[in-house]
């Protein structure tokens, strides 16, 4: 069992409360996923120029300002550090390909947690309350996000295998359920070029998403495919840069409740995630259909 | 009328109220998608909750009648025994699921498995239902005023199903069977009594081939 939620706005006057509507939502999924939770929040995007990127230290009192100025010096380039917790984001122009490289000589106990223009990634073991707590998630301003809690099954509860995973630019997915063939699949992604950083299930429908992507389906194509490509249990919350989109298998075993009215969309695994929203007297509630895509902005 | 806020207190707390001291109307507020809220009730009391439901609402109901405002998760009066139990909303799946009698409404459409494994209970949903509905019902009748989605009365048993909408594919030995006069009586007489407005000469009647169970109709009171 785990939790998921997704938040994003229709109406961007909404964005600043963000940090208090995820917040309230990840920890009324505390039940459904106690081992670990994460958000990936959509906010503060930098130009095209520039990427952004979310990086995980094992260690609370990893030397972030050391890391900072080595790499505004080996790329001659100011970059912007913001720290939360043992997670950075950094904002730099320095190509992705050679940070990754930078990173893994220089500072190889970081992690890449996310990459892209817009996203940001947090995620930690432990309870949602105390994540939240300790991340200030309640202040956090943006324009969507996607929460997870977890309580694991398929594999080892660390920070790593928590949720959400991105496999690829601004491109995040969170995952109720269990895939029965991502083995053979990582495999047949692996040899596309996808790279995976876990032996996680919900990874690999992540990097599914990226492939279909970067071979120029939309997401709503993407997640069509998906229908088709992937087996087992689901039901995914997925954002991209602007957009949102909700999936669930053909049998729905995976619990889903959606909501809208004409400032917000929520999904969430149970409605009293949504139940808190501010708005939500005027929302229409329903359980989306099996196999369906639905989506907003441009997905 | 008792009133109960579920923002103060427990759902818990007031299911011990409605189980030891069951009389007269009660308004339930702040239900906010809380699970288990008036289930396992047995006597006739009036319960009218103000808002959304989580799991499980009015499990094994007997006799109570129940009225929500909003919207219900998976598992709406699953095994109800009697009484009624009307959602103004939408409902998630496995609504009435093994119920053995009582009457379930649901305004909205309701999703997958509506009426799983039916014992004699009487569903009727005013939208559509979702896929696997009515999945190995054995008696009791369902009534979709929409569509019903895949799979519909998969190794149903003795149920009846009537549908006045668009049916995907039928589910195993599930077969459209001829609406006889009385049939459309009692599908008007079920209409009535849920307060559903619909045109009983759109209805089309489904129900079990017979091919995939030995079963006697001849000694049906028997089984």
């Amino acid at each position: 069992m785990c939790g998921i939620v997704g938040i994003y706005y229709k109406n961007k006057d909404l964005n600043k409360h963000l940090g208090t509507m995820l917040s309230s939502m990840l920890v009324q999924m505390s039940e459904r996923g106690p081992d670990s939770a994460g958000v990936a929040v959509y906010r503060n995007a930098v130009d095209s120029s520039s990427t952004k990127i979310t990086l995980h230290a094992a260690d609370d009192d990893y030397d972030w300002n050391q890391m900072h100025s080595l790499l505004a010096k080996a790329f001659s380039t100011d970059v912007d550090i913001e720290i939360r917790v043992n997670h950075a984001v950094v904002a730099t122009t320095a190509p992705l390909p050679e940070f990754r490289t930078w990173l893994a000589l220089n500072c190889p106990d970081l992690r890449i947690m996310s990459a892209g223009t817009t996203i940001e990634i947090y995620k930690e073991k432990g309870a949602p309350r105390d994540f939240v707590d300790r991340f200030q998630l309640q202040d956090i301003q943006g324009s969507h996000a996607l929460g997870h809690t977890r309580m694991a099954t398929e594999s080892a509860v660390t920070t790593q295998h928590s949720h959400p995973f991105s496999t690829g630019l601004d491109l995040c997915l969170v995952h109720n359920g269990s895939l029965s063939n991502h083995n053979r699949l990582r495999e047949r992604l692996q040899e596309e070029g996808i790279e995976f950083q876990t032996d996680n299930d919900s990874e690999v429908a992540a990097g599914y998403l990226m492939w279909r992507l970067h071979q120029g389906a939309s997401l709503e194509q993407a997640l069509t495919s998906a229908i088709s490509d992937l087996d087992g249990f689901y039901t995914f919350a997925v954002g991209t840069r602007n957009g949102f989109a909700v999936l669930r298998d053909p049998i729905a075993c995976k619990p889903a409740v959606m909501a809208e009215n004409d400032d917000w969309v929520a999904m969430a695994s149970e409605f009293r995630a949504i139940a808190q929203l501010p708005g939500v007297e005027q929302a229409t509630v329903w359980e989306p259909a099996p196999a369906t895509v639905y989506s907003w902005g441009e997905a | 009328m008792t009133e109960f806020d579920l923002a103060q207190d427990s759902v818990r707390s007031l299911n011990q109220r409605l189980h030891e001291s069951p009389t007269g109307r009660w308004l339930v507020s702040h239900p906010d998608g809380r699970h288990c809220i008036a289930a396992g009730l047995e006597a006739s009391v009036e319960i009218n909750i103000a808002g959304h439901v989580g799991y499980y609402c009015a499990g094994m109901n007997k006799q109570a009648h129940i009225t929500i405002e909003g919207s219900a998760g998976p598992g709406l009066a699953e095994n109800m025994m009697s009484g009624s139990v009307r959602v103004k909303g939408n409902v998630s799946h496995c609504a009435g699921a093994s119920a053995h009698g009582g009457l379930l409404i649901v305004e909205g459409d309701a999703a997958a498995r509506c009426g799983i494994s039916m014992k004699g209970t009487d569903i009727v949903v005013a939208g559509s239902v979702g896929h696997m509905s009515a999945f190995m019902a054995q008696t009791g009748r369902l009534v979709v005023c929409g569509d019903a989605g895949d799979f519909l009365g998969d190794s149903i048993y003795e149920a009846t199903i009537y549908i006045a909408g668009k049916v995907g594919e039928l589910g195993a030995d599930c077969i459209e069977k001829k609406m006889t006069p009385e049939h459309r009586q009692s599908l008007a007489d079920l209409l009535s009594a849920s307060g559903v407005a619909a045109d009983t000469g759109s209805f089309r009647r489904y129900g079990s081939a017979r091919r995939l169970y030995n079963f006697n109709i001849d000694h049906a009171s028997d089984y």
